[in-house]
């Protein structure tokens, strides 16, 4: 019924993440964009993948492991299916944010950082989404979802399963 | 007949895409157009109907609401009738500068946009001599909306006056603070003018590139932005000779990744060179060196979304905004736990207690106010004791509060604010880019001594050992990050005390 359908993540495969890196390597800062692009890609950054990177922009691989341990977004694993992105910031607190917290914890079995079992769903706790007149906020995905109650987000999830 | 439904990703988040399918489907020969959002985000998802010139607007539209609607042919007897869009009381009080075409046109179109004075502003600077710009911003008062309010006009001197062979603007878009999102709705209701707005600062400056770092939260931006820039580039706004002006500016879009302190903009330089988000010291000043070692304007989106308007009707006119040193308006953002949240632009000199009772209507649970933080998650907490302060830099200051980038959030009587105030700790030590001492350990010492006074450890021993920690990183942090974790944290004790379990007389 919705418009939003749910962009996936490629399995890693070197030959892309080479040729992004190749086609950003001359940018001014390079390494960020190529890290992004990966990320939009392929949900993480293959750890294998960092000799490669250092090699192509002259940098250590300290340093490009450096950077990339620096930015929460970039996980050196490959995420769920979807990453539920769970606001905890103080407007989102201001309307249940933390009881939310609990709860998405619960019905997903997982901590925030963890994947479920079945691979569907990683959990992150992000600090806004600059939906604070929402509040809360979830994202799935890249799918905003506002005054996310303990019940609207089990509808969130069901309906969100149902589509996938 | 058209129909606007805003694509605002807040309007999504409540359901304005199954909304626009549902309009959609029954009246397939009305033009539907997916603008950005007014900011009134109790009555989102909001449809507006244009019949003979007049916008009528509909609040609250759910896909079941749609028949009905129909039936009543979108007319006053229906029960979600708002009447004259811009009629409607909560814009009507506003002053809207810098979201004056926010909500009403289609965010994407070119013509829209021209139709509503875009590059108005930018054709006048294209006559003008660079001095001239910058004179003009000068005049106008416009002080950087991010937050630090360091006048604009001076900052762009400082780039004006340096020679070199390439300087850059960079629109810093890593709007991180909780309780703010005009950056957000700017990109995505209205992403020309953060553009023109750049455009002019280059020709002030003499930058002939601009980057605008954009936060990884923000995809529905992302998308509005990639898609402006191109109709830019294709449409001779952007790269070589403007408007056969002979004058070029490029504009490239970075993304960050998830990282608070990118916000600072130091920090925000150092990601964009493709590094770790590690604060820079200052000086030297960006402005004097700055992106790759070169002179660079580093503006808020909200700053330089404002340059347009500024340009287009004249610094004075500005400037007959606000009072004080705080001219021109601010992008209040009403969020947490308030009625009527949403995005009000006001000038300069609201009360506090008017945003939050006025405007805001109150809280949205109907229990009593206890508790707002404005300016950001480094924000000072203030009680209702405090709200008869006037919104205006002077007034926040003098309070040690702060207007910061608009962000106004309201908690009320439940709120536990020793934990809010351990929460700033911990949120200042998961951000900290650890580059100095006090802000690495001290903000992790911070939330460990506030749980020992939450757990009835010594209370006033660590009371005072926490004050002293909060006066370390006040005066030993090297950015406003360290330097102002401490207020939310020493304002939560002094106003709050009985909810660390200690007594009113002992704070």
């Amino acid at each position: 019924m919705t418009a939003q359908t749910e962009k996936r993540f490629k399995p890693w495969d070197d030959e892309t993440a080479q040729q992004i890196a190749a086609d950003n390597r001359d940018r001014p800062g390079a390494l960020m964009p190529i890290l992004t692009e990966l990320l939009e890609d392929f949900g993480y950054i293959n750890p294998e993948f960092v000799p490669h990177l250092a090699d192509l922009l002259n940098l250590s691989r300290a340093e490009v492991h450096g950077v990339i341990s620096f930015y929460h977004d970039f996980r050196t694993t490959p995420p769920g299916e979807t990453v539920v992105k769970l606001c905890r910031a103080e407007a989102c607190q201001a309307m249940g944010g933390a009881k939310l917290a609990e709860h998405a914890k619960q019905m997903l079995g997982v901590d925030f950082h963890g994947t479920t079992a079945d691979g569907r769903y990683s959990l992150e706790q992000v600090f806004c989404l600059g939906n604070c007149a929402c509040a809360p906020a979830v994202m799935l995905g890249e799918t905003l979802y506002g005054r996310v109650t303990p019940e609207r987000f089990d509808t969130v999830l069901k309906k969100h399963k149902g589509a996938a | 007949m058209k129909i606007y439904i805003p694509k605002d990703a807040a309007a999504l988040s409540l359901g304005a895409d199954e909304t626009a399918e549902a309009l959609a489907a029954a009246v397939p020969e009305a033009e539907i157009v997916r603008n950005g959002s007014y900011g009134l985000f109790w009555l989102e998802p909001m449809v507006e109907i244009e019949k003979d010139g007049r916008r009528i607007a509909f609040g609250s539209v759910m896909p079941e609401d749609v028949p009905s609607l129909i039936e009543s042919g979108f007319g006053a007897a229906h029960p979600l009738y708002l009447g004259k869009t811009a009629d409607i009381p909560a814009l009507k009080m506003q002053n809207r500068l810098t979201f004056a075409r926010c909500g009403v046109i289609d965010p994407l179109s070119l013509e829209d946009y021209t139709a509503y004075g875009g590059f108005d502003g930018l054709k006048k600077a294209l006559e003008m001599p660079p001095q001239k710009i910058v004179d003009e911003v000068k005049e106008s008062g416009l002080r950087g909306r991010g937050g630090a309010a360091f006048p604009t006009g001076i900052k762009w001197q400082t780039v004006l006056d340096c020679a070199a062979d390439q300087k850059y603007i960079v629109c810093n878009a890593d709007e991180g603070d909780s309780g703010t999102f005009a950056d957000r709705m700017i990109m995505e209701g209205d992403p020309f003018t953060v553009i023109e707005g750049m455009i002019i600062a280059g020709l002030a400056v003499g930058a002939t590139m601009g980057y605008i770092y954009l936060r990884s939260e923000y995809p529905h931006a992302r998308d509005t932005l990639r898609a402006a820039i191109k109709t830019a580039y294709e449409s001779g706004y952007l790269g070589d000779n403007i408007q056969g002006s002979g004058k070029s500016f490029d504009l490239e879009l970075r993304m960050g990744a998830g990282s608070y302190i990118c916000g600072e903009e130091t920090a925000l330089l150092e990601s964009l060179e493709g590094k770790r988000g590690m604060i820079r010291y200052k000086p030297p000043l960006p402005a004097i060196k700055g992106l790759f070692g070169k002179p660079t304007v580093v503006n808020n989106v909200i700053s330089l979304a404002t340059i347009p308007v500024i340009l287009e009707k004249g610094a004075a006119h500005h400037a007959a905004f606000g009072e004080g040193k705080s001219r021109g308006t601010l992008t209040v953002q009403l969020a947490g736990n308030v009625k009527y949240p949403g995005l009000y632009e006001l000038a300069f000199g609201q009360p506090l207690r008017d945003l939050i009772y006025e405007i805001g209507g109150g809280t949205a649970t109907g229990r009593p106010f206890r508790a707002v933080q404005c300016g950001g998650p480094l924000g000072p907490f203030l009680s209702e004791r405090q709200l008869d302060l006037a919104v205006t830099y002077e007034d926040f200051a003098e309070q040690s509060a702060m207007v910061g980038h608009g962000g106004v959030v309201v908690f009320d009587d439940t709120v536990d604010m020793a934990q809010m105030a351990r929460f700033s700790m911990e949120f200042g030590a998961e951000e900290s880019c650890g580059k100095c001492t006090p802000c690495r350990i001290g903000t992790v010492r911070g939330y460990e001594t506030i749980d020992k006074i939450i757990r009835g450890e010594n209370r006033a021993a660590n009371k005072a050992l926490l004050e002293e920690l909060c006066d370390t990183l006040i005066h030993g942090s090297l950015c406003a990050h360290g330097e102002l974790i401490p207020y939310p944290v020493l304002s939560a004790l002094r106003e709050f005390p009985e909810d660390f379990g200690l007594d009113r007389q002992a704070a």
